[in-house]
């Protein structure tokens, strides 16, 4: 992916992300807060799961547009995913931005972020929604 | 000015976060070597040479920050590890005990955490009640206010002599003449007024003072503490430990130093007293006024340039130090503190640790520069050309 393409995504998710308010009915979600504690980074996110499925996700809050574009496209991919797939897709995100061996594939806009490891400071914006959304999937009980 | 003092400015960069921590002078970090390489004992001993040198630098440090701040004693300084310790003491050894339940402390909405946080505790342990000064339009603190705000049940004044966010000066003098016809004790915190301005504890009568010195070109972890003696007197130590005992054999017998010595319980942070010491002299050989002066025109300098660029929302057009806090419309401010990095210009994004303050000034995040003596017309010059291109800074933000 060359620069102008990564830089394209991120600004679009950024401008326009998609589910970024608090959802009508956000009785039926479970809900989580992630922020950066090195920086002012803060977003509420919330999961509906049914199922074994996610079935929707929104985000809220105030964030740079590395978290902001970033949290964008975690929610566009993990959708209709089960939770399985989604912790292994989160895995594989995980492992993008250490630079460790990935499957590119499943990750689609969200390699524009896979030179972020060049600018330390923001690596953690770019992992900062896959955080919050990991404790709630890591404490769901089917 | 003395741009060649300081190494950190050998690396190419700009450094406009002096409100956060100031860089620091070749003469301090060779004070402190010094210290480590050729003297390098513990202090109050005294049984030998370099015990007794260490011993003598150490006071001696402590008598520069005396006469820096014009204190009449020398046992009125006590070296801390910075502005919080200093404000914890001053909170939890003298006015947890002083004060009753329903005792009013006055604060503002734009205090720095540790002008808050301290005093939020003590009303959650003792009962006393944190109320706030209402600030002016321009979110100041007036005398007219402070008067407004004061009740029968007003023991405490505790204010910043200049705000980190906003850099507001505050009339301290003038509180405290009020504060003290009526009983009322006056705290500064002095974390970004005394690295700027000359300090004199005796004419502004302020009861305590607290300090940094990372933010004056000496060391992190020192600071001070200054209380008029007599309220030294009965601050309890928080610590109790080696260096502040007299002597003791059992619970019911236990004999404390003097001051300054029994509010500084084991070993001191000698080399950043000492390190202070050098900060001090450092900026007296420039004079205090003249940096005072200069940060004035530095920041005159770049306001006027600033207020002609449409997009800024600058959150203090008018302040007295030398802090400016503004947001670039629609780009959030973390953005663009990334953007200025990748020119090697170090700036602050956030909330700046006042976090009551987005109550008061209805914004929760800003980017904040601050300068000090060492940074130049020419450096805003270059700031100033990128933060007026936003097309580039949109593309390159990210």
């Amino acid at each position: 992916m060359d620069e102008d393409t990564r830089r394209e995504i991120i600004l679009d998710h950024y401008n326009n992300p998609i589910h970024k308010k608090v959802p009508n009915n956000k009785e039926e979600y479970e809900f989580v807060n992630t922020n950066n504690s090195s920086c002012i980074d803060n977003l509420d996110i919330y999961i509906k799961i049914k199922d074994n499925i996610i079935k929707d996700i929104y985000f809220d809050g105030e964030a740079c547009a590395i978290s902001t574009s970033s949290c964008s496209i975690m929610i566009h991919n993990l959708i209709g995913k089960t939770i399985k797939e989604a912790k292994e897709y989160i895995n594989n995100f995980q492992n993008m931005l250490d630079e460790l061996p990935y499957n590119e594939e499943v990750l689609n806009e969200a390699l524009a972020y896979n030179n972020i490891y060049k600018q330390n400071n923001r690596k953690h914006c770019a992992y900062l929604p896959y955080e919050g959304i990991l404790k709630i999937l890591n404490n769901y009980q089917s | 000015m003395n741009q060649s003092d300081f190494p950190m400015l050998k690396k190419d960069i700009i450094y406009f976060d002096n409100a956060a921590t100031t860089l620091k002078p070749k003469q301090v970090l060779d004070k402190m070597n010094d210290y480590y390489e050729n003297y390098s004992a513990n202090a109050h001993r005294g049984d030998y040479d370099i015990s007794f040198k260490t011993d003598q630098e150490y006071e001696l440090a402590r008598e520069k920050v005396r006469k820096f701040i014009n204190a009449r004693e020398v046992e009125e300084i006590i070296f801390t590890s910075g502005t919080t310790e200093s404000l914890n003491m001053v909170a939890n050894g003298f006015f947890k005990k002083y004060l009753e339940e329903n005792d009013e402390i006055l604060i503002t909405m734009s205090e720095h955490a540790s002008n808050v946080l301290p005093w939020f505790h003590l009303q959650n342990t003792n009962g006393c009640l944190v109320k706030f000064i209402p600030l002016d339009a321009n979110h100041y603190v007036t005398l007219e206010n402070v008067k407004k705000a004061v009740t029968p049940r007003t023991k405490l004044i505790a204010l910043a002599g200049i705000t980190n966010v906003l850099g507001d000066e505050r009339p301290i003098k003038e509180i405290t003449e009020f504060a003290h016809a009526h009983n009322i004790f006056v705290v500064m915190d002095g974390a970004q007024s005394v690295p700027h301005k000359k300090t004199d504890v005796c004419d502004l009568d302020v009861d305590f003072l607290a300090f940094s010195g990372h933010k004056m070109c000496g060391p992190t972890g020192i600071g001070v503490l200054y209380g008029k003696k007599q309220l030294l007197e009965e601050l309890d130590p928080i610590n109790m430990g080696g260096g502040m005992n007299e002597s003791f054999d059992d619970p019911q017998n236990l004999y404390f130093k003097d001051l300054p010595h029994r509010l500084e319980a084991g070993t001191p942070n000698i080399a950043g007293a000492i390190g202070l010491g050098q900060a001090i002299d450092y900026l007296q050989s420039i004079g205090m006024d003249k940096i005072n002066e200069y940060e004035k025109s530095l920041r005159k300098y770049a306001i006027d340039k600033l207020i002609k660029i449409p997009y800024l929302d600058i959150l203090n057009i008018e302040a007295d130090g030398a802090i400016i806090s503004f947001n670039v419309n629609d780009i959030f401010s973390q953005d663009v503190a990334y953007y200025l990095n990748k020119y090697n210009i170090c700036v602050r994004a956030g909330n700046h640790c006042a976090k009551i303050l987005k109550n008061e000034v209805g914004i929760k995040n800003s980017l904040r520069i601050s300068f000090y003596f060492y940074n130049t017309k020419s450096e805003i010059d270059d700031f100033i050309e990128l933060i007026k291109n936003k097309e580039k800074m949109k593309v390159e933000m990210i």
